[in-house]
């Protein structure tokens, strides 16, 4: 055969025409973008008890996870700190889901959890040491069971899933929840988590936020059915849901979580949302993206529907909000001098906990770089 | 019952080691193992023979045949408490988990700033001499030893191999236990109620005068028979079982060759960027001006790995190390 006659031949079928097996993925909504409760058999019940009091604290958890990120990208801008991963516009997804969690649960996150980590409790400052450089993760990830920020795409999911599996012989009830993103998808690693929950029935539930885009790679670069549907052929229910409807994202998650504390294994939530800023401060969307892209995403924002939410049913009055803005404002200040304060490591810390048990080439090397430190004081005193 | 009590046992290195796990978890509720066929095969070396029976499913786990999950699991099994001990099936086959390994668990204590423990044991049957097929018959320490962050050991015989398994366990480190496959059938005697050496000291195996013979794992018994080979030619060598690839334990290799002078380094992986090459830079450092000869390697060469019927050709062997030790005392 030619390379003209090859050249010529039409594809019998490209990827691109092929029907994809599924119906138009579903997605669970509880709030509309305009603010609007909708009903739903299947979810309703996980928030019918949520009072007024805990829907502003859902509002308030975004407003200040989203000035805390807000804070933290002009911190980067300002060289005071290194990198900065936003998490600008997917607030409600990790939100919800973080407050769907009790205390004995546990999360392992990747390095734009931001607001999970609000939800855990971890003070917003000790997520930026890593980010200013002075650490490579700055809590005890045991103090409020969330663990550090993993890099490396999808590494973390199997960390999760082994982690559950001693949840389950240890015969408790906690749950543990993996985030990870469309991108991550595509790893290896987090097909093996899916496969080792799926056997072992471990108590694990994998957060996808599918925020749109892996860097420049848009989701369909990754997947050819919408994300949730994977879970399927791994033994395991897969839901998709509004990831910019706090409410949905609480609901579906503490459905998910129900189940694995009740011995029904792993759940894949995959929740729709998009990144409204850039991967990190060192990317440029406007390369890859087009602004028209963002508007229409603009125009469901999490934090602006559950606004119009509680302004509509009176949950929330002006105070509630203006109070709110001086608390923003406040948790600005803090973070912007914690960071500003925050000291360089000793030059010894390099050493510390390369090893727990000790090594002797760690203390050899130690010893040495010692000595050429103290060569300069000798020098000057010689 | 016999008035003595015997604690001394003869048996073969894989049986040594399925002696640790069983000592192991038997006496530590939170000790797993975990790998491809360990339960009821008992591992393809059988080295896992009879655990899932005694310790059960749930402590003794078949896993899906996906090596970077082992490890992933194992890392959150450990960040629960619990002390995997897991096996990859074969040397070849630990690449899957190598991102695990040296991105996640080598690193994991530091970053989070020794809040978390990473008690884990990789156990990986390695190196070749056994007419094994592709990917059988490697020897990666070296790409672990370069990793801060893990330890490297091997064991060269029975004895070692039980009381360097208990203490792979014991360690807060991840530990990278490279098992000689071609000596699991070897016997040697195994006293369990022994006090063992540090994991990480170096062992003189034979003294010996004028050159020292460094090695570990399988290449051991063969400097044995190197040494015997050289001393009907009036040749004393000293042979040094490292043990220990990460630490290394340098102060006893440099206290041997400051002795006999003169150091040949064998092992089976590659020469190039090997752990003898380390040992040969380190030496030369400490031992410049004790040194007759320059150190010498025989190992593994920049190829991949033969084919079963030419291994015999890459592999150091009786004459290639011989010829290494004239090579260096003509020097």
């Amino acid at each position: 055969m030619t390379v003209e006659s090859t050249a010529a031949r039409k594809p019998r079928r490209s990827a691109g025409t092929r029907k994809s097996p599924s119906t138009k993925p579903e997605l669970v909504q509880l709030l509309t973008p305009e603010g609007k409760r909708v009903k739903n058999a299947e979810y309703d019940k996980y928030v019918a008890d949520i009072t007024p009091e805990e829907l502003r604290g859902l509002y308030r958890d975004m407003v200040l996870t989203r000035r805390f990120d807000a804070e933290a990208t002009s911190l980067q801008r300002q060289g005071e700190l290194g990198l900065w991963a936003s998490l600008l516009g997917q607030e409600a997804a990790q939100i919800g889901s973080g407050r769907a969690l009790r205390d004995d649960d546990y999360v392992f996150p990747t390095y734009r959890e931001h607001g999970v980590a609000w939800c855990r409790g971890v003070d917003p400052t000790n997520l930026l040491g890593m980010f200013r450089g002075v650490n490579n993760g700055g809590w005890d990830p045991n103090g409020n069971n969330f663990h550090l920020y993993t890099i490396v795409i999808g590494s973390q999911t199997l960390h999760a899933t082994g982690y559950a599996m001693g949840v389950a012989k240890d015969g408790a009830d906690s749950a543990v929840i993996a985030y990870f993103g469309d991108g991550a998808s595509s790893q290896g690693d987090v097909a093996e988590s899916f496969t080792f929950s799926a056997v072992y029935n471990a108590p694990v539930v994998f957060f996808c936020q599918n925020n749109q885009w892996a860097i420049s790679e848009p989701t369909e670069r990754q997947t050819r059915v919408p994300l949730y549907q994977r879970a399927q052929g791994f033994g395991f229910p897969g839901v998709r849901v509004d990831g910019n409807d706090v409410l949905a994202s609480l609901a579906v998650t503490k459905w998910a979580l129900e189940r694995a504390r009740s011995g029904e294994g792993p759940t894949l939530v995959e929740a729709y949302t998009y990144r409204m800023g850039a991967h990190t401060t060192s990317d440029d969307p406007s390369k890859y993206r087009a602004d028209e892209e963002r508007e229409a995403w603009e125009a469901k924002d999490p934090i602006l529907r559950l606004r119009r939410y509680l302004e509509a049913s009176n949950h929330a009055d002006e105070g509630f909000f203006a109070e709110l803005e001086t608390e923003s404002e406040a948790l600005g200040r803090r973070v912007r001098e914690a960071v500003r304060a925050m000291p360089d490591p000793d030059r010894f810390a390099l050493f510390e906990h390369a090893y727990a048990d000790g090594h002797a080439l760690v203390d050899e090397e130690r010893a040495e770089f010692a000595a050429y430190q103290a060569s300069f004081t000798d020098g000057e005193g010689a | 019952m016999a008035a003595e009590h015997v604690t001394s046992t003869n048996m073969a290195l894989a049986k040594a080691i399925n002696e640790s796990l069983r000592r192991a978890l038997d006496t530590d509720p939170k000790v797993l193992v975990m790998g491809e066929d360990v339960g009821k095969l008992g591992g393809v070396f059988r080295v896992t023979d009879g655990l899932q029976k005694d310790f059960g499913e749930d402590r003794v786990i078949d896993t899906p045949l996906a090596e970077s999950g082992i490890v992933g699991t194992a890392i959150g099994l450990a960040l629960r408490g619990y002390r995997p001990v897991v096996e990859i099936q074969f040397d070849g086959f630990v690449f899957p988990a190598y991102d695990q390994i040296v991105t996640q668990l080598a690193k994991m204590h530091a970053r989070s700033l020794g809040k978390v423990k990473m008690p884990v044991v990789v156990r990986i049957p390695y190196g070749g001499g056994i007419g094994a097929v592709e990917h059988h018959s490697e020897s990666p320490e070296a790409l672990f030893a370069h990793v801060a962050g893990l330890k490297v050991v091997s064991p060269s015989n029975p004895s070692d191999a039980y009381w360097m398994m208990q203490q792979a366990i014991q360690s807060d480190d991840p530990v990278i236990f490279f098992e000689p496959k071609r000596r699991y059938w070897d016997k040697g005697e195994v006293n369990t109620e022994a006090i063992p050496d540090p994991l990480h000291k170096a062992k003189v195996v034979r003294e010996g005068t004028d050159l020292t013979l460094v090695a570990y794992g399988p290449m051991v018994k063969l400097c044995k028979e190197v040494a015997d080979a050289a001393a009907e030619e009036g040749k004393s060598l000293e042979i040094l079982d490292l043990r220990s690839v990460s630490p290394l334990d340098f102060d006893s290799i440099q206290a041997s060759v400051e002795k006999t002078r003169r150091l040949v380094v064998v092992h089976e992986a590659p020469v190039f960027f090997g752990s003898g090459a380390e040992i040969a830079a380190r030496i030369t450092e400490r031992c410049f001006y004790h040194l007759e000869a320059p150190v010498l390697r025989v190992g593994g060469y920049h190829a991949p790995y033969p084919p079963a019927r030419l291994e015999e050709e890459y592999l150091p062997g009786l004459d290639r190390v011989l010829d290494a030790v004239d090579r260096s005392l003509a020097y």
